[in-house]
């Protein structure tokens, strides 16, 4: 059968499942526009205010979903406004297919209108990237494309197409071909063994998890685990949720803003397993330092992040369900009654605090969110103060429930992942947390929460300042707050009344209450602006560099 | 940890782009590269890059690790001093007169290089060898004027038996 390459993208898109796409048009993406047009019962497009905003969405609409999020941007500013958001995607391992047009051919090289070298641009940041300028090479770009993103560590990948190859035709036979599913490498028996005698062994032992942990869906073997063999586990806020807050076993977050206890314990432990995470800056403040006294462990899917940051002394390259399951028949039921008492003393001591005069306090909102939610609520948060304050008060239950630009920590991430989230799960309640600055970067997606009548709740903490790095000068640079106190004087109701979103404001936890309650029985999208004092701040939190000797605790 | 030269090999596919996919990753991963080639192989599907590069045996686990996590690489393998056979070619243009042409002569059959240009007023040597020998004749011409050095950067290959794609394991 000819079909044009517009057609063949659309094709193939069916081929592996996807119904919804989020995108712009433009003038090279035409033909791949006009074929959306003839596809449109089949495939959903949902257009968003901005490029960047497209790709937040399917961003948001793959963690929320497990499936890989396709968006669709044109040539040129098109493209480069996709950057932020493949980058985002890129930082948190989320698998992500982005198709662009490029111009046509012959003008290809000549810095033509609106003709930019996206393949060049996202390199560093895609798994890998094509450029099609052949309809012969087009199948097994995209072919390619929907693989690479979705097997092994997961991550974004780009298809650039010039328009003159959206046109073209070919003979393509549309063919489901089933997902080429990586053999998992053989874990070594005799490895095996000794990391399971360490663990049956240790004194002190600890789980380090990671967003591996999600991605490979092992929460319940690791919940078996360490039920098991009683161990205490932290987790990065990319696995917030992993394990259930109330579990005594729960340490909490690590790393920065993580709890005293998950930060104790790292330092004290003897045994350390770290499961699917990478021992980043934000958690490994000081490599040399971290987990010094354990014997050192990680399993992680993707080989070049064994030794990265920390030195380990034993490593696994695996999935982390398939070590789990491997492991978990060699694991002995183990009782560590003097580690858990320790540990349970280390988690007395909280370290938050609450600015004396404020009305309203970050605590009280997520606590009021957390009472008024059922588990299946998916969180979604832009990136700053509010993102830890969700991250450490948020009584997380369940992994899918986050959804946070964790490595890159790209403010305005959060309304257009919001909005992928709800369009993939439309039958899940999606909060949106965001700050006064993080919001001003991309609220123009309001328009799009709106045209698509998505009910997300946005809750804004607006404290009039752009806290983390006013928290930071604060206590690094001496109280000398440059450019982070704007002085901006937008009205939050009126620009939603302006938007056609449902606006309410609140100073006191009753009046944020009454808001939220009034906000869940809306259909459409709203917005709770929080006025909060500017000096609250996040704690505890450990300097870039330090070790828990250095903890500021509130 | 001490660093030390390395010398990787990576077969490629043969294809647009594939060099500056994996310099670029050299690069954003902090590793300076000395010396690059690239060429044909009896496979025309792919290509051969050898790459030299300071680094310590961590830094060296992770660029394969990171290299060999690109799309278009289909083998990689360090070359390690003793197993390998390393070569280089040079091309040096040495400025010359009648009076010490026979001199710098003597170096070059010394190195057994050869002279493959000659005019009133200057020379163009070639020599082929390992890396050590193109430092030493370089070093014995030191004395002489030299106008300008043109060196192709390492390629090897082991030694023996043994060929790339047996070596599977890093």
């Amino acid at each position: 059968m000819k079909l044009t390459g517009s057609q063949i993208v659309a094709e193939i898109l069916l081929e592996q499942g996807v119904d919804t796409i989020f995108g712009y048009p433009g003038g090279a993406a035409l033909n791949l526009y006009d074929t959306l047009y003839e596809y449109k019962d089949r495939i959903r497009h949902i257009l968003s205010a901005h490029e960047q905003g497209a790709a937040h969405a399917a961003d948001g609409y793959a963690r929320a979903t497990g499936k890989t999020g396709v968006v669709f941007a044109t040539s040129g500013p098109g493209a480069t406004n996709l950057v932020t958001g493949i980058a985002t995607a890129f930082m948190d391992s989320v698998p992500l297919v982005a198709i662009t047009a490029n111009v046509s051919e012959h003008l290809i090289g000549r810095d033509a209108f609106q003709e930019i070298c996206i393949t060049g641009v996202t390199m560093p940041i895609t798994k890998h990237n094509y450029f099609v300028n052949k309809i012969q090479d087009l199948p097994k770009a995209l072919h390619g494309a929907f693989r690479i993103a979705n097997s092994g560590r997961k991550g974004p990948v780009l298809v650039d197409i010039t328009k003159d190859v959206t046109a073209a035709t070919m003979d393509y036979r549309p063919e489901y071909t089933p997902e080429e599913k990586e053999i998992p490498a053989s874990i070594d028996r005799k490895l095996l063994k000794k990391i399971a005698d360490l663990i049956n062994g240790a004194k002190r032992p600890v789980l380090y998890v990671g967003g591996g942990v999600c991605a490979s869906n092992a929460e319940k073997e690791l919940n078996q685990f360490m039920e098991l063999a009683e161990l205490p586990v932290g987790y990065t806020l990319m696995a917030a949720g992993v394990v259930g807050a109330d579990n005594p076993k729960c340490l909490g977050m690590l790393g920065m803003h993580g709890t005293i206890a998950a930060n104790k314990a790292i330092d004290r432990c003897d045994v350390l397993l770290a499961l699917g995470t990478r021992f980043s800056d934000r958690v490994a403040l000081n490599p040399a330092k971290f987990a010094k006294r354990a014997v050192r462990i990680q399993v992680d899917i993707d080989k070049s992040e064994i030794n990265k940051n920390v030195l380990v002394d034993f490593s696994v390259i695996s999935d982390i369900k398939e070590f789990l399951q491997q492991l978990l028949p060699l694991i002995q039921e183990k009782h560590r009654g003097e580690w858990m008492e320790e540990i349970l003393e280390m988690k007395k001591y909280s370290g938050d605090s609450k600015t004396s005069d404020a009305m309203l306090h970050p605590s009280e909102i997520i606590g009021i969110l957390c009472d008024n939610t059922d588990k299946e609520t998916l969180y979604v948060t832009d990136v700053g103060q509010h993102q830890m304050w969700t991250a450490q008060y948020l009584k997380h239950n369940h992994t899918s429930k986050f959804i946070t630009s964790g490595g890159l920590g790209t403010m305005g991430f959060g309304y257009g992942a919001a909005i992928g989230a709800q369009i993939g799960r439309p039958e899940k309640r999606v909060i949106h947390i965001t700050g006064d600055g993080s919001f001003h970067m991309n609220l123009n997606e309001a328009c799009t929460a709106v045209s698509q009548n998505l009910p997300i709740i946005t809750v804004i903490m607006n404290n009039q300042v752009l806290g983390m790095v006013y928290q930071w000068q604060s206590t690094f640079y001496k109280d000398r707050h440059s450019q982070t106190s704007p002085q901006r004087k937008t009205d939050f109701l009126k620009l939603a009344d302006g938007f056609g979103v449902k606006g309410f404001r609140a100073t006191t936890p009753e009046e944020f209450k009454a808001a939220f309650l009034a906000a869940m029985q809306e259909t459409g999208p709203v917005w709770i602006e929080c006025m909060l004092s500017k000096n609250e701040r996040v704690l505890p939190m450990i300097p870039s560099g330090g070790t828990i000797e250095d903890m500021i605790i509130g | 940890m001490t660093t030390k030269k390395e010398v990787i090999s990576i077969f490629v596919d043969n294809q647009a782009n594939v060099l500056t996919r994996v310099a670029g990753l050299f690069g954003r991963r902090g590793f300076n590269i000395d010396s690059l080639t690239v060429s044909a192989t009896d496979n025309p599907d792919l290509s051969r890059i050898t790459i030299v590069f300071e680094g310590d045996e961590v830094g060296l686990a992770q660029i394969l690790a990171h290299t060999e996590k690109l799309e278009v690489v289909r083998g990689i393998y360090p070359l390690n001093r003793e197993d390998s056979l390393f070569r280089e070619l040079l091309l040096m243009k040495v400025k010359c007169n009648e009076e010490n042409r026979s001199a710098i002569r003597e170096i070059v059959d010394i190195y057994r290089g050869r002279i493959v240009d000659l005019s009133k007023e200057s020379m163009i040597i070639e020599s082929t060898g390992a890396p050590e020998k193109i430092d030493g004749l370089m070093k014995m011409l030191e004395d002489y004027e030299i106008l300008e050095v043109c060196r192709t950067g390492v390629t090897g290959i082991l030694r023996g038996w043994k060929t790339a794609p047996e070596i599977t394991d890093l």
